[in-house]
């Protein structure tokens, strides 16, 4: 049986400077520092992230890849652990928040959603701090339409023994085709040698950007299926497979059925219900394909020789699913969280087989496209006209007045005090429970903290090390009244010792 | 012209399937018209007001 599918979304965000600031501030990494101080400074105390246990270069084909590129991780730059359980840190030249580990697809949305409205808090308090007129601005997208693009990862919690081999076999039609029901829309084309206007509208912001079918990159040469092998966790239980192949979602519906349909193919791959037969001939030339083709008609070469469209291979993907909830039930990925799941990804389809229009409050490339046309319909403008652009820009613009995404009618999943909590107060579900409790209860007593582990200082002790290698321990379940026993952490430390 | 004539006349389990649907996509329709014209009328207030400038100066680094 598929083991629970803890998940969560990690996004940077494009960050841009304008007005009256000095070169260092214009500096996106700086601005980038400045805006997470900004809003640490105002809503919570401090607490540096935890290096001890990363290894991004480890690869789950089992070998290291040390003389490789391999993703950098820059200490020196703010690097915090929220009460949430989030981190909220510097990667490169963006913001980026990942959530906490969630159970369900639902918690992503919740926990995603949250995130947003913490760099919306972040730009606010930012603006105090800059000069009259001078301000930052933030896009939950992926590409600057010049050809630079950063991501918005997911993380999926695998039973270690299930072979790789299988998991990139049987993912990577799902990876190929989902971006028909969860494409964030894009104008133009970024692959290299190809005009920006010969595409005036695609489906992702991210498949131009994909080159390998498998491999350890994320930034250069990106991989359709990721290899990092840093589970987090118990490695000798446990796989993380990092998805770097998604689009950031403004619709909820399309973040739950992004994270929620993923979790479950992986769930029908670890059970090996999935089979093979839908493995592509040719999986990087069909990502872009598909991308390009909005009227979702083409077709992709399968390896056994047949063509299917996108939507076909969905839909074929969605029958599987559909039968697997039937006849081993979807604990997995949460029974009715799952239900959901299965019936927003089969509705989605059903509207974009019969006529995309019906989907445009779920499906962010077509409320977005169906923008793009009116207003270009409305103004009589040519494809190539830099304000369909800047829809497109201001589509995932965080600024609220601003946003396209939050005016087009796209349905909510989750109730705005909820997400408000969200801001500050964990899941019940996983071990970010224990890390975002300690943090709010003990912010003095914490001198850092990571996904499997939180390093207390009690004063005269060495620093104590808590191990969290069970992302399914230290849930509400397991250590809220510990917690909310304990008056120090030190009486937490004997409690959890005993 | 025999052609269109067939195109104008589709299968009549099809007519079936349109005269059941066709309202309720046709009213839903209406209404994401009236949603997008409503924004449309806005939308000047809420867009960059020099949008070619926006564009050109939306540069990133490259990230992950």
């Amino acid at each position: 049986m598929a083991i629970p599918k803890v998940c969560g979304i990690e996004t940077e965000y494009g960050i841009l400077v304008r007005g009256p600031v000095s070169d260092a501030v214009a500096n996106p990494v700086t601005a980038s520092s400045l805006l997470i101080n900004a809003y640490l400074a105002t809503h919570q105390r401090r607490v540096g992230w935890d290096f001890e246990d990363e290894s991004p270069a480890s690869d789950a084909r089992g070998f290291r890849v040390d003389d490789l590129l391999a993703p950098e991780i820059e200490t020196h730059l703010v690097n915090a652990v929220l009460t949430n359980g989030a981190r909220y840190y510097v990667d490169h030249a963006h913001p980026e928040i990942s959530t906490p580990e969630c159970l369900t697809a639902r918690e992503v949305v919740l926990f995603d959603r949250a995130a947003e409205q913490i760099v919306r808090a972040s730009m606010n308090a930012a603006a105090g701090l800059l000069p009259p007129g001078a301000e930052i601005l933030c896009h939950k997208n992926n590409s600057d339409g010049k050809g630079n693009s950063y991501g918005c990862h997911e993380n999926y919690l695998i039973a270690r023994e299930v072979p790789f081999a299988r998991i990139v076999q049987q993912i990577t039609p799902h990876f190929v085709t989902r971006q028909v029901v969860v494409g964030a829309g894009k104008v133009g084309c970024e692959l290299p040698g190809v005009a920006a206007d010969a595409v005036p509208y695609q489906l992702s912001q991210r498949a131009d950007f994909f080159e390998e079918e498998v491999g350890l990159e994320t930034t250069l040469k990106r991989p359709i299926v990721n290899t990092r092998d840093e589970p987090h966790a118990d490695p000798s239980k446990y796989r993380r497979l990092h998805v770097i192949v998604g689009d950031a979602n403004m619709s909820e519906t399309a973040t739950l059925v992004k994270v929620g349909a993923t979790a479950v193919v992986l769930a029908m791959i670890e059970d090996d219900f999935l089979g093979d037969d839908l493995a592509l001939a040719a999986p990087v030339a069909a990502i872009r394909q598909v991308s390009h083709d909005p009227s979702l008609r083409q077709t992709v070469l399968l390896r056994s020789g047949r063509r299917f469209t996108a939507m076909q291979v969905q839909i074929a993907l969605l029958e599987r699913a559909q039968q697997y909830a039937g006849s081993r039930g979807l604990g997995a990925v949460g029974e009715e969280v799952g239900r959901e799941v299965l019936a927003a990804w089969e509705a989605t389809l059903a509207g974009l087989e019969r006529d995309p229009n019906t989907v445009a409050h779920q499906v962010d490339w077509v409320a977005k496209q169906r923008l793009i046309d009116a207003y270009a319909d409305r103004h009589r403008i040519d494809p190539g006209d830099a304000r369909l652009k800047a829809l497109d820009l201001q589509y995932h613009d965080m600024r609220a007045e601003r946003c396209l995404a939050l005016r087009v009618g796209l349905d909510t999943l989750v109730l705005p005090d909820a997400v408000d909590r969200a801001t500050t107060e964990p899941p019940t579900t996983t071990r970010a429970y224990f890390r975002g409790r300690c943090l709010a209860k003990w912010p003095d007593e914490i001198a850092a903290a990571n996904w499997d582990s939180i390093v207390f200082d009690v004063g005269r002790d060495p620093l104590r090390r808590v191990p969290m290698m069970e992302p399914l321990r230290g849930t509400a379940e397991y250590v809220a009244s510990l917690i909310d026993e304990s008056d120090t952490p030190t009486e937490l430390l004997a409690r959890l010792g005993s | 012209m025999a052609e269109r004539t067939q195109k104008q006349k589709p299968a009549p389990s099809r007519t079936d399937e349109q005269a059941e649907s066709a309202p309720v996509v046709a009213a839903s329709g209406d209404k994401l018209k009236a949603e997008l014209d409503d924004l449309l009328d806005e939308i000047d207030d809420v867009l960059e007001t020099n949008a070619e400038d926006f564009v050109k100066s939306y540069v990133q680094k490259g990230g992950e």
